[in-house]
C-alpha cells in the first residue's frame, strides 16, 4: 500500500500519509479546507465535486475532469489537482464571467463543478464548438437553472476563445500564472517518487478507476489495504495484433472512444460511448473495471460481448514478483460470467487484455440503449449486435443483451438461430421470440418485467432496421 | 442586474452550512432511522453502540428536554419516535461521535426489534381506511349537480400525479454551538428560520430569544426546506445542547432522499359537463393527495390545490373536493407550485379527455374556455387586470400556433416511427400565502456614518435573486450606487417572526419592508438636508444619484448628507413591517379574497417522440409570461427555464417509486433521475409580456418562482399527441409522470401482453 502520497494541488505541492483510499474530495474539503468543491451525491452523479487531474504524458501534461467523490488520492499520486480555487484569477476568468453574465449560476452549489468542466473543455482542446462545449458538461446537474443559461454560457465562452486563437489559456485569462511551471514540477516530483517506492502486494481491493467500487463500497475500502492499477500514459492501450484488435484493460471509456483504431472500425462509436456514464466517468472509468465489476447492464460489457471478445487473465502475485508480464490464460467473455456477480476468476488474478476480431468489410455493428434519462443513466435495457452478411445471409452473428438476467447476458441461442439464415422479417420476429425466452428480467427502479421485455425485442428491431432499411420493415415485424 | 452572489458562486467562494470553518471538537450525527414503515418497537438496544468508537453519545426521545413536536400546522409529528414508527426513514435516535465514519460504524450495531403493523402506501387504501390527516375539504360554487342534466357532454376519469423529490443540490443540514447566556445558535439551511427557530425552542424547552437561527443562502430549497428543514435544525440543536458542543448534521444524498418528504402524489377522480359548442358548465373533482406519515404542510398543499382546481379557465359550477390521506411514506412537503400543479394537471386532463370525446381541439377546448376580466372564480375573488387572454392570444400569434400544428401534421405524416406533438399550457397562479396571516414580512435597515447601508428581512436567498431584487430597492430608495447597498445574513435576531420565503412571494413581501424602512430613514435624512440647505420643507430635495440636489442643483454629496444627520443625532437606523393589503379568506364558507394578484402566461411545447424506443426529445418550449414590470431580465428568465425544466422533469422522467412495503426504491441519483443538459429542450424562447404593471408586486414586478413550472404540465400532453399520431385509435392513460417505460407499454399493450 502506498505509503507517501505526493502531488500538486492548484500551485501547492502536497505530501501526506493519509490512508490512500481517502477520497480526493473529502481530503480537499477536510484537509486542505478547500470548500469550492461541493459534495453532492458521493456517487458521480452530480458532477458538484468535479475536479480537474493533470497527468504528464511524456512530456505533454493531458488534463482530465474526474469526480473527486469517487477518486482516491492514492490515484493522484505524482499528478496535478486543479480545484475550483485553482482556476480563480484575477476579477472573473472569461468562463466564469459568462457563467455570471448569462445567469448559470443560481444557488451556486452545482457552480464550481460547472466552471471546472468547461474551464477544463478549454484546457483539454484545440479547437472550440459550442456543441461539444455543451457536452463537456454532461456530468454535471444543475437543479436551479434547467441547464438552458447554462448551454448560452457555454456557447459564449468558445465565442470568446475562437476570438483569442493564438494565445496561451493563462494569457487569455482562463489560468493562472502557475500554470506554467506544472510540467516541470511535476517531473521532479515524479522523480522523488520513484525513488521512494512504494511495496506492493496484492490488497483486498485492486482499484483501476474505482467508479463503482467507490460508490458501493467505499467505506470497506477506506478500511483496508489497497493497491491502485497503474497504467502508464505511455503504452498504447490499444492496438492491433494480426487481424486481433488488443485492448489494456486498464484503458479507459475515454480512451476507448476516442481511439483512431476503434473509429475506423466503429464510425458510430462517440455516439455509443458518449450515452456511458458522463464525460469525467469515462476518464476513470476502466474496461477491466467494467468487465469484473460484472454488473448485469454493464455498458461496455455488453458492446464487447456481441465482438465474441476474449480476455487474457494473468496471476496479479506472479505479475508483482517478476515484475514482468507472466503468462495469461484466455477466456471468451461470454464464458467469463457464472452467475451474478460470480466470475471465472481467482482472486489474485487479474484481467490484463481483451482481444476481438477485426470486422471485416461485410461486417455491421449495431449498440442501442435505453434509460430513463437518456444520458448519464444505467440502462434499462441495452443490446448489442455484430453481424456478417453475404447475399443477405447472415454469415457471422453474435447479440448480447443487458439488464435482462443476472449476468450482461450473450444470447447465444439467438445467435445459433440466425446464422446462416436469410435477413427476412419472419425470421427477424422469430429470433426476437428465441431472444425473450433467454432473458430472466426482474422488475426493478428501470422498469418492470413487461417493460424490459418489450424494450429488448424494440431495440433487436432497431438493430435490424438501422442496419438493413432496404430489407426489414417494421410493419412486418410487429 | 444579476443574482447579488453568482461572482462569488463561480470561484467557488460561497459558503454553504457544510463550507463554514467549525470549532474544535465538533461533532457529528448519524441517524438512526426506520428501516420499517409501520411498526411497534418493542427493543432496543444501545449498548455496544455508546462503546463504539469515538462515540459522544446516543441521543432518543427520552433525552428531549422539551416537547417531543415539531409539527407546524398539526401537532402530529414527534422529531424522534417513541412508541411507533411511522414511515421508512424515521428518525428513532442520533448516534453522535466525533467522526462521521465513527457514527456510522456505532449507528450499525444498535439493535432493535420491531413488531411489524399494516403498511398503507396508497392515498386511496388509507381514505377507505378513514386515515385522514383532517375531514375533507370542499370548494362549491353554483351547482354542479343540477347541471349535468343541461350539458350536452359529460366526461368521466381518473388522472395520476407523482410525487416529485427537489434534490437541492446542497443537501438538508445544520450546524449547532451553544451559547454563553444559555441558548443555542443554529446555522441551518432552512427557508424558513423562524420555524427551525420555534421547533427547536420548543423542543429544547426554551423560549424562543434564546434560540438565534442564521442562514446566509441555501443550495436549494425548491419547498423542501420551507418546513423539513425544521427537523435537522432541531437533531443538531438537541444533540449541542444535550452534549454541550458544537455539532454538525449534513445529511448524506440517500439519507436525504429516503429521510425527507417530496412533492405529494395525487390521484384524482374528474367529471366535467360541456356544451356542444365547448364551453365547460361543471366541474367536480376529489382529489387523494398522499400526505405521508403526518401532517407537515399537507393541509396548507391541499388549500392551493382548491384554489387552483380549474387553472385558467372560468367554471361555472364546481365542487372540488380534496382529501388528505395518511399513508406509511415520508411526510410529503411543499415543492414549487404547492399542490397547485396538482390541481391544474387534473384539469388540463379533464379538457384533453373531453376534446377526445367530443372530437375538438384540445387547446380549442383550452381557448373557449379562458376565465376573462371581471369573472369571478368558485372562491368569490374576481380576477382584475387580467392578462390571461393576452398571454393566449400573443402566443398563438408570436409563434404562429397554426403554422406549428401544419408542420408536425406534415412531419408525422411522412415519418412512421417518429412522431412529434405539441401543446399549450397557459397558467394562472395565485400570488400569497393561501393563509393569510403569513403575508407579512419585516425589515431592518441601517444607514453607517459612512454612507454604507446593511439591509436585513426575512428572504432566504436560494438563488432566485431575492437579495439582488432588495438591494436594488433599498438603492433605489436613497437613489445611491448598489454597491453601497449589503444583505445581510437572515437572521431571526435581526428579523423576527418571520414567513418562510416561499410561495413566490419571497421579493415582494420582503422587499415591501425594506423599501417601507428605508423611506422611513429617507424621510429623516430629507430633514436634515432641508435642515442644511435652509430650506423650509424637504419637498424641493431629492436625492439623486449619491447627490442631494436643491430644486435642480447637486447641493451635497450621499457621503456628507449622512455625515450631517449622524451629527445631528438623526436614527439612522429603521425597522417596518409589511403586511399584504386587501387579502382575506373566510374558511367558514371558503370564499375571499385570498390572493395579491395572479402570475399568468402561456406556453407551447413541441416534442419529438421515437416510437420505436419509446423515448423522446424536447424540441421546444415557447413562452409569453407576464412578469409586470421586471427587475431583472436575467434573473426572471432564469426563474422561468429552471421552474419549466423542472415543470418537463416532473410531468415525465422524474419518478418516485416505494415499494408494498413502503421502502423507497429510486434512493439515490443513480435510480432518481432529474433533467440533465442533454434532456433541456433544443430550443426555449420567452417572451415578456409588454406594457403591463404590477401595484402590488415589488416595484411594479411579479412574483415569478412557482407559475412557470406548471407550464411543465404541457409536456404530458403534447407527448400523449404524439402518441396518438402513432395510434389514433388507442386511449391513453392519464398518468404522470410518462415516463419511456409508460410510453413504450402504452403503445404496444397488446403485443406486450403476449412477451410475459
Amino acid at each position: 500500500m502506498l505509503k507517501t502520497i505526493s502531488f500538486i494541488c492548484n500551485d501547492k505541492e502536497i505530501n501526506t500519509d493519509i490512508h490512500p483510499a481517502t477520497t480526493v474530495l473529502d481530503f480537499l474539503r477536510k484537509t486542505l479546507f478547500l470548500t469550492g468543491t461541493k459534495e453532492g451525491c458521493r456517487e458521480g452523479d452530480c458532477g458538484a465535486c468535479t475536479v480537474i487531474v493533470g497527468e504528464l504524458s511524456g512530456n505533454e501534461l493531458k488534463y482530465k475532469t474526474v469526480n473527486s467523490c469517487l477518486l482516491p488520492i492514492g490515484s493522484v499520486n505524482g499528478k496535478h489537482v486543479v480545484s475550483i480555487e485553482g482556476l480563480n484569477v484575477k476579477g472573473l476568468s472569461p468562463v466564469q464571467l459568462a457563467m455570471v453574465e448569462e445567469g448559470g449560476t443560481q444557488c451556486g452549489f452545482c457552480t464550481p463543478g460547472f466552471i471546472i468542466s468547461l474551464s477544463a473543455y478549454f484546457l483539454n482542446n484545440k479547437k472550440y464548438n459550442a456543441d461539444e462545449a455543451i457536452e463537456s458538461l454532461d456530468g454535471n446537474i444543475c437543479r436551479c437553472t434547467g441547464h438552458t443559461a447554462i448551454k448560452r454560457a457555454a456557447v459564449r465562452s468558445v465565442e470568446y476563445f475562437n476570438s483569442q486563437k493564438g494565445k496561451t489559456l493563462v494569457s487569455a485569462g482562463l489560468l493562472p500564472s502557475f500554470f506554467s511551471d506544472i510540467p516541470e514540477r511535476l517531473k521532479t516530483l515524479i522523480t522523488k517518487i520513484h525513488t521512494n517506492g512504494d511495496g506492493e502486494i496484492i490488497n483486498k481491493y485492486q482499484i483501476g478507476g474505482g467508479t463503482d467500487l467507490f460508490v458501493q463500497k467505499w467505506e470497506d475500502i477506506y478500511k483496508s489495504d489497497v493497491n491502485f492499477i497503474n497504467s502508464n500514459e505511455l503504452d498504447e492501450k490499444i492496438k492491433i495484433s494480426g487481424n486481433e484488435c488488443m485492448i489494456n484493460a486498464s484503458a479507459t471509456v475515454t480512451d476507448i472512444m476516442n481511439s483512431e483504431i476503434m473509429n475506423i472500425h466503429f464510425p458510430d462509436i462517440k455516439k455509443y460511448f458518449s450515452l456511458f456514464g458522463s464525460l469525467p466517468i469515462r476518464n476513470r472509468a476502466t474496461l477491466g473495471g467494467n468487465i469484473v465489476n460484472a454488473s448485469p447492464i454493464a455498458d461496455m460489457t455488453n458492446f464487447f460481448l456481441a465482438l465474441n471478445s476474449k480476455l487474457y487473465i494473468i496471476d496479479g502475485n506472479s505479475m508483482l514478483s517478476m515484475k514482468k508480464s507472466p503468462s495469461a490464460r484466455e477466456v471468451l467473455l461470454k464464458d467469463f460470467y457464472l452467475g451474478y456477480k460470480t466470475l471465472d476468476k481467482k482472486p489474485e488474478e487479474i484481467i490484463s487484455q481483451l482481444s476481438f476480431r477485426i470486422p471485416s468489410a461485410n461486417s455491421y455493428f449495431s449498440f442501442e440503449k435505453v434509460s430513463r434519462r437518456t444520458y448519464l443513466d444505467i440502462a434499462s435495457v441495452n443490446s448489442s449486435m455484430s453481424i456478417e452478411t453475404e447475399n443477405d445471409i447472415i454469415t457471422d452473428i453474435h447479440v448480447s443483451a443487458g439488464g435482462v438476467a443476472p449476468i450482461p447476458l450473450y444470447l447465444s441461442k439467438t445467435g445459433n438461430f440466425l446464422l446462416n439464415k436469410n435477413i427476412e422479417n419472419k425470421i427477424i420476429s422469430e429470433a426476437v421470440r428465441i431472444a425473450l425466452s433467454e432473458i430472466s428480467p426482474i422488475t426493478d427502479a428501470r422498469g418492470s418485467v413487461l417493460y424490459k421485455k418489450t424494450l429488448l425485442r424494440q431495440l433487436i428491431f432497431a438493430h435490424f432496421l438501422k442496419l438493413f432499411p432496404l430489407i426489414v420493415k417494421y410493419e412486418e415485424l410487429v | 442586474m444579476k443574482n447579488y452572489d453568482s461572482e462569488k458562486h463561480v470561484k467557488g467562494e460561497s459558503q454553504f452550512v457544510d463550507d463554514l470553518l467549525t470549532p474544535a471538537g465538533l461533532l457529528h450525527i448519524i441517524v438512526f432511522a426506520s428501516t420499517v414503515a409501520h411498526a411497534k418497537i418493542l427493543k432496543i438496544d444501545y449498548s455496544e453502540a455508546l462503546n463504539s468508537i469515538g462515540v459522544a453519545g446516543i441521543i432518543t426521545s427520552k433525552d428531549i428536554p422539551g416537547e417531543n413536536q415539531i409539527g407546524g400546522i398539526i401537532q402530529d409529528e414527534p422529531l424522534l419516535a417513541e412508541e411507533y414508527v411511522h414511515f421508512i426513514g424515521q428518525p428513532i435516535a442520533l448516534v453522535v461521535a466525533d467522526t462521521i465514519l465513527h457514527a456510522k460504524d456505532a449507528s450499525v450495531k444498535i439493535k432493535i426489534e420491531f413488531e411489524k403493523l399494516h403498511v398503507i402506501t396508497d392515498p386511496r387504501e388509507a381514505f377507505q381506511k378513514g386515515e385522514l390527516i383532517m375531514s375533507p375539504r370542499i370548494f362549491a360554487s353554483g351547482d354542479v349537480d343540477s347541471t349535468w342534466l343541461k350539458c350536452d357532454y359529460v366526461i368521466e376519469g381518473t388522472a395520476e400525479s407523482g410525487g416529485q423529490e427537489h434534490l437541492y443540490l446542497e443537501t438538508q443540514g445544520a450546524f449547532a454551538y451553544p451559547l454563553e447566556t444559555g441558548g443555542i445558535r443554529i446555522i441551518s439551511s432552512t427557508q424558513g428560520p423562524t420555524q427551525v427557530q420555534r421547533a427547536s425552542a420548543k423542543v429544547l424547552g426554551l423560549p424562543m430569544n434564546k434560540v438565534e437561527v442564521d442562514v446566509t443562502r441555501i443550495g436549494g430549497g425548491f419547498g423542501g426546506k420551507e418546513d423539513q428543514a425544521s427537523t435537522w435544525g432541531c437533531i443538531a440543536a438537541l444533540a449541542a445542547w444535550k452534549l454541550n458542543k458544537p455539532v454538525k448534521i449534513i445529511l448524506s444524498r440517500q439519507d436525504d432522499m429516503r429521510m425527507t418528504g417530496k412533492r405529494h402524489p395525487y390521484s384524482s377522480d374528474f367529471k366535467i359537463g360541456l356544451s356542444s359548442a365547448g364551453k365547460v358548465l361543471a366541474y367536480e373533482v376529489t382529489f387523494y393527495q398522499n400526505a405521508g406519515a403526518s401532517a407537515d404542510l399537507s393541509p396548507a398543499v391541499l388549500d392551493r390545490t382548491l384554489f387552483h382546481a380549474v387553472n385558467s379557465y372560468y367554471v361555472p359550477n364546481v365542487k372540488a373536493t380534496a382529501i388528505s390521506c395518511r399513508t406509511n411514506l415520508p411526510p410529503n412537503t411543499a415543492f414549487r407550485g404547492f399542490g397547485g400543479p396538482q390541481g391544474m394537471f387534473v384539469m388540463e386532463a379533464a379538457l384533453y379527455k373531453a376534446s377526445e370525446v367530443m372530437g375538438i381541439e384540445y387547446r380549442k377546448l383550452q381557448e373557449l374556455n379562458l376565465i376573462t376580466e371581471g369573472d369571478t372564480f368558485y372562491y368569490g375573488q374576481t380576477i382584475e387586470n387580467s392578462t390571461i387572454q393576452r398571454c393566449w392570444q400573443e402566443t398563438n400569434t408570436k409563434y404562429d400556433v397554426d403554422s406549428i400544428q401544419e408542420r408536425i401534421e406534415d412531419f408525422n405524416r411522412n415519418n412512421k416511427l417518429f412522431k412529434k406533438g405539441f401543446s399549450l399550457m397557459p397558467v394562472c397562479f395565485g400570488i400569497s400565502f393561501t393563509n393569510t396571516f403569513m403575508n407579512q414580512a419585516s425589515a431592518l435597515v441601517h444607514v453607517y456614518s459612512d454612507g454604507s447601508i446593511s439591509v436585513s428581512t426575512g428572504a432566504i436567498e436560494m438563488g432566485q435573486g431575492v437579495n439582488m431584487k432588495i438591494r436594488q430597492t433599498v438603492a433605489s430608495v436613497f437613489s445611491v450606487d448598489i454597491e453601497l447597498v449589503k444583505i445581510e445574513s437572515t437572521n431571526t435576531t435581526r428579523a423576527a417572526n418571520t414567513s418562510p420565503t416561499a410561495a413566490s412571494a419571497g421579493a415582494d413581501m420582503n422587499g415591501k419592508a425594506a423599501e417601507i424602512a428605508s423611506n422611513i430613514i429617507l424621510e429623516k435624512l430629507l430633514n436634515v438636508a432641508a435642515q442644511k440647505l435652509n430650506v423650509k420643507n424637504n419637498s424641493s430635495i431629492t436625492l439623486k444619484d449619491g447627490y442631494v440636489y436643491l430644486n435642480s442643483t447637486p447641493e451635497l454629496s450621499w457621503f456628507q448628507l449622512v455625515q450631517a444627520a449622524f451629527q445631528s443625532r438623526t436614527n439612522l437606523s429603521s425597522q417596518a413591517q409589511y403586511a399584504v393589503p386587501g387579502i382575506y379568506f373566510d374558511r367558514t364558507i371558503n370564499k375571499g379574497k385570498p390572493f395579491a394578484y395572479y402570475a399568468i402566461g402561456t406556453a407551447i411545447i413541441e416534442v419529438t417522440l421515437d416510437c420505436l424506443r419509446g423515448i423522446y426529445e424536447f424540441d421546444s418550449v415557447k413562452v409569453v409570461h407576464d412578469y409586470g414590470k421586471s427587475f431583472s431580465f436575467v434573473v426572471d428568465r432564469g426563474q422561468t427555464e429552471g421552474a419549466i425544466i423542472q415543470g418537463l422533469g416532473w410531468m415525465t422522467i422524474e419518478e418516485i417509486i416505494y415499494n408494498k412495503d413502503g421502502k423507497l426504491i429510486t434512493d439515490a441519483l443513480s435510480t432518481y433521475k432529474v433533467p440533465d443538459i442533454h434532456f433541456t429542450p433544443k430550443e426555449i424562447e420567452i417572451e415578456f409580456l409588454e406594457n403591463v404593471k404590477n401595484d402590488a408586486g415589488i416595484k411594479g414586478s411579479k412574483a415569478i418562482g412557482e407559475p412557470p413550472l406548471m407550464y411543465g404540465i404541457g409536456a404530458f400532453f403534447a407527448i400523449l399527441n404524439a402518441m396518438k399520431a402513432f395510434n389514433p385509435d388507442k386511449e391513453y392513460k392519464l398518468s404522470a409522470p410518462i415516463t419511456p417505460e409508460k410510453v413504450l407499454c402504452e403503445l404496444y399493450p397488446e403485443n406486450v401482453n403476449s412477451l410475459v
